[in-house]
């Protein structure tokens, strides 16, 4: 089996004689047995702790929990900037959780939560910030202040949970770089190792923002934009 | 550079993110140091849950959650210690709501609760079998919310002292950079995991759980206790040594034998059902875990994990199919010897989590403690650190800085492989410092162990790169995890008779 492996400006091609086995076990082989000098980041071996993440065939995938074939191509997340051979940088995308704000504003005791609330928001909190989504996400290009598709999930979470009691400041502070930037393009969807869709959780978001009297920035041309119950008002 | 705080927290699992929230709130200014990032510890690969004796489900109380840990113990848990975090679980578990945890709940909204090996009575609170990871998250969105200082891929070399001895700070490898970077602080608190990796492939963990802060705890002169007692999970998937969790059991799955019968109680604590195991292997019976009869809707809704990791690694699907499984090395109940108010033999440094003992485990963790620990202890170490910072920030005293370790490390040739050595050593000790030990074994295992330490002078990185250096840190935490060796079969020669984890013949 022959794969290739984006490292730095070379693409540089391993053989392994092994079957049946996750791109993870493939890059530990080369490392240890091949070139000691190939750098990529790992740590649970089981899905859990985000750290895989890299592209296959330009398609983001946690290492792990991908079976390597012959003639894969391997390439560092996109977005952020390498530090080395599939190794980025991922300060940035980790901030997008700080500046999206996504916790709990208030803490609350003696809440009761049901079934259904627990699963509101259970898929939500699978997410395990491996940053596939944000990598797979085309409106970096545009603005690199996107809060971005793991950070906004986070939030609907936090929103969608009943111990929140201050929703609207969670709210408010997505309208700017957040809820209205996302293209709905679903790209984050697609990628996500936990099957967590962002688009929809923003589009739950962008339901709560209307909710509370804010709408799409980009419907201002319009004069006055819509109203609250959808319909234009000129 | 040099950097200060009050509080230096190394590892950002979830101990180290609890001692830093609490440390800030008593007013300290903490900065935390990870070698990863705060959500890829060995917390996030916790499932089955955390023990807090609610009652929720089924009559429970803290004295049975009390006893259960001291009878796991095997007489080598310290009573008041094991008191105090059964008393506080409840605590613990109520703070851990109050910040968003979304632990599964009942029919009648209480917090579910599952019954883990050697427990009483249903007392693991989880989050379906992603309990660990809920957790980790949501302390670690609690700590943006305080925002706290966290420094990602600084990985640390030593733990640097004044002229006095007292603990001051920390030299740290910047994996980024390849740069040496001093920390200084009034207080430094450790709490950076176990050391099953020394276990290599025989072992659950993530890659990083390689000992490096109880071995430069131990260079830094503080004391070590218990290192023999490693626990060995009873299922995990025989060929990738991936977890698969005893909420499997849990629920109510079986262990099976090629012959198809069960010949254990599967609920028995760890140690137990790892050695009735081991015996069979040795029979030459291979060994399956059976959860077919739980059904594909309680699979899906509880184990889904368990599912998915089982189809992945051994190509089998557990609604259909029998699991392989085998025991590997799990946890560490061993570590840096911690007082009551986690405070370590050193004067300025403090321990929590899986690096530090503080006897409530004992010769035998059960199932759903370990989570307890590190949201308990976490908050302890992270008030008392930040205390005694507080009182005594304005001391005078002048980091001694010298060469060690590093530069040593740095002199070493490449002539002889060392991730061969590490996976050898990783076999050796799951054969002779495993699940049944005999004092030869033991003894021929620490020569090896020496004589591999004084090879390591030949054994070093064949990639001379600064940035990113992979390489490099491997190395180091190979050597670090040949210190814990060390420290692992002296202490299970010493103990002559079995005891919990520790089973010699």
């Amino acid at each position: 089996m022959k794969i290739s492996i984006k490292r730095e400006d070379n693409i540089i091609k391993y053989e392994l004689d092994l079957k049946d086995i996750t791109l993870l076990e493939a890059l530990n082989y080369i490392k240890s047995n091949l070139d000691n000098t190939l750098a990529f980041s790992s740590g649970c071996r089981s899905s859990v702790c985000g750290s895989c993440s890299m592209r296959v065939n330009e398609r983001e995938e946690l290492a792990c929990n991908y079976k390597v074939q012959d003639g894969d191509s391997i390439e560092p997340l996109k977005n952020m900037s390498v530090i080395r051979d599939l190794v980025v940088d991922m300060d940035s995308a980790y901030k997008t959780n700080f500046k999206a704000k996504a916790w709990l504003n208030k803490l609350t005791q003696g809440v009761s939560l049901n079934h259904d609330d627990e699963k509101r928001n259970e898929v939500q909190s699978d997410c395990i910030l491996c940053s596939a989504c944000y990598s797979a996400c085309p409106v970096y290009a545009v603005n690199g202040e996107f809060l971005g598709p793991f950070a906004l999930t986070r939030v609907w979470k936090y929103v969608s949970d009943k111990r929140e009691s201050d929703e609207k400041s969670k709210i408010d502070n997505v309208q700017s770089n957040g809820v209205w930037d996302c293209t709905l393009c679903n790209e984050c969807t697609l990628v996500c190792p936990q099957d967590i869709s962002s688009k929809a959780d923003i589009e739950k978001l962008r339901a709560k923002s209307a909710g509370y009297g804010y709408m799409d920035p980009s419907f201002g041309s319009f004069g006055g934009g819509f109203g609250f119950d959808g319909s234009p008002s000129f | 550079m040099n950097y200060k705080s009050d509080v230096l927290i190394i590892g950002a699992g979830g101990a180290g993110l609890t001692a830093a929230l609490h440390a800030k709130e008593s007013g300290a200014s903490v900065r935390v140091l990870t070698k990863e990032y705060p959500t890829r510890s060995q917390t996030c690969m916790a499932q089955g849950g955390m023990n807090a004796a609610l009652a929720n489900v089924s009559e429970d109380s803290v004295e049975a959650h009390i006893a259960n840990t001291l009878k796991s113990a095997h007489g080598e848990a310290d009573e008041e210690a094991v008191r105090f975090m059964c008393s506080e679980a409840i605590n613990a578990v109520e703070w851990l709501d109050s910040i968003g945890v979304c632990f599964s709940r009942t029919a009648d909204s209480k917090i579910a609760q599952r019954t883990l090996g050697g427990a009483s009575a249903p007392r693991a609170c989880y989050a379906q079998d992603y309990t660990g990871l809920k957790i980790l998250h949501t302390i670690y969105d609690r700590c943006l919310s305080q925002d706290i200082e966290i420094l990602n891929e600084k990985y640390l070399l030593d733990i640097l002292k004044d002229e006095s001895g007292v603990v001051k700070g920390a030299k740290v490898l910047d994996i980024r950079s390849g740069d040496i970077e001093i920390y200084e602080a009034s207080a430094v608190i450790l709490a950076s995991g176990g050391y099953s990796r020394i276990y290599d492939k025989n072992s659950t963990n993530s890659t990083a759980s390689t000992g490096d802060g109880i071995a430069a705890a131990s260079r830094a002169g503080a004391k070590l206790i218990d290192m023999e007692f490693v626990q060995f999970h009873p299922t995990a998937l025989k060929n990738s040594s991936i977890l698969i969790s005893e909420s499997a059991r849990g629920e109510g799955g079986y262990l099976l034998n090629s012959k198809g019968k069960r010949f254990t109680n599967e609920l028995a604590p760890r140690d137990v059902v790892s050695r009735a195991i081991n015996d069979e292997i040795n029979k030459g019976e291979e060994i399956f875990l059976d959860i077919r009869h739980l059904g594909e809707e309680l699979i899906n809704e509880g184990l889904p994990q368990e599912r998915k990791l089982a189809k992945l690694y051994e190509n089998v699907d557990p609604v259909h199919e029998l699991i392989p499984v085998r025991p590997v090395a799990h946890y560490t109940m061993g570590g840096i010897e911690v007082d009551n108010k986690s405070k370590t033999s050193l004067d300025g440094l403090y321990a929590c989590g899986e690096c530090a003992n503080h006897r409530v485990h004992g010769a035998n963790r059960l199932g759903g403690n370990s989570l307890l620990e590190i949201v308990v202890f976490g908050k302890e170490a992270g008030l008392n650190a930040a205390k005694y910072a507080l009182e005594t920030k304005n001391a005078q005293s002048e980091l001694v800085l010298e060469d060690g370790f590093f530069e040593e490390i740095k002199e070493c040739k490449n002539e002889i492989d060392f991730y061969a050595k590490r996976e050898h050593v990783g076999n050796m000790f799951y054969k002779d410092v495993g699940i049944v030990r005999t004092q030869e074994q033991l003894k021929s295992a620490l020569l090896e162990v020496k004589e591999l330490q004084a090879s390591l002078n030949l054994m070093g990185v064949s990639d001379k790169s600064k940035v990113y250096n992979t390489n490099l840190v491997e190395f180091i935490e190979f050597k670090n995890m040949l210190e814990v060796c060390e420290q692992v079969v002296s202490s299970a020669i010493k103990r002559e008779v079995s005891c919990g984890a520790h089973y010699i013949v």
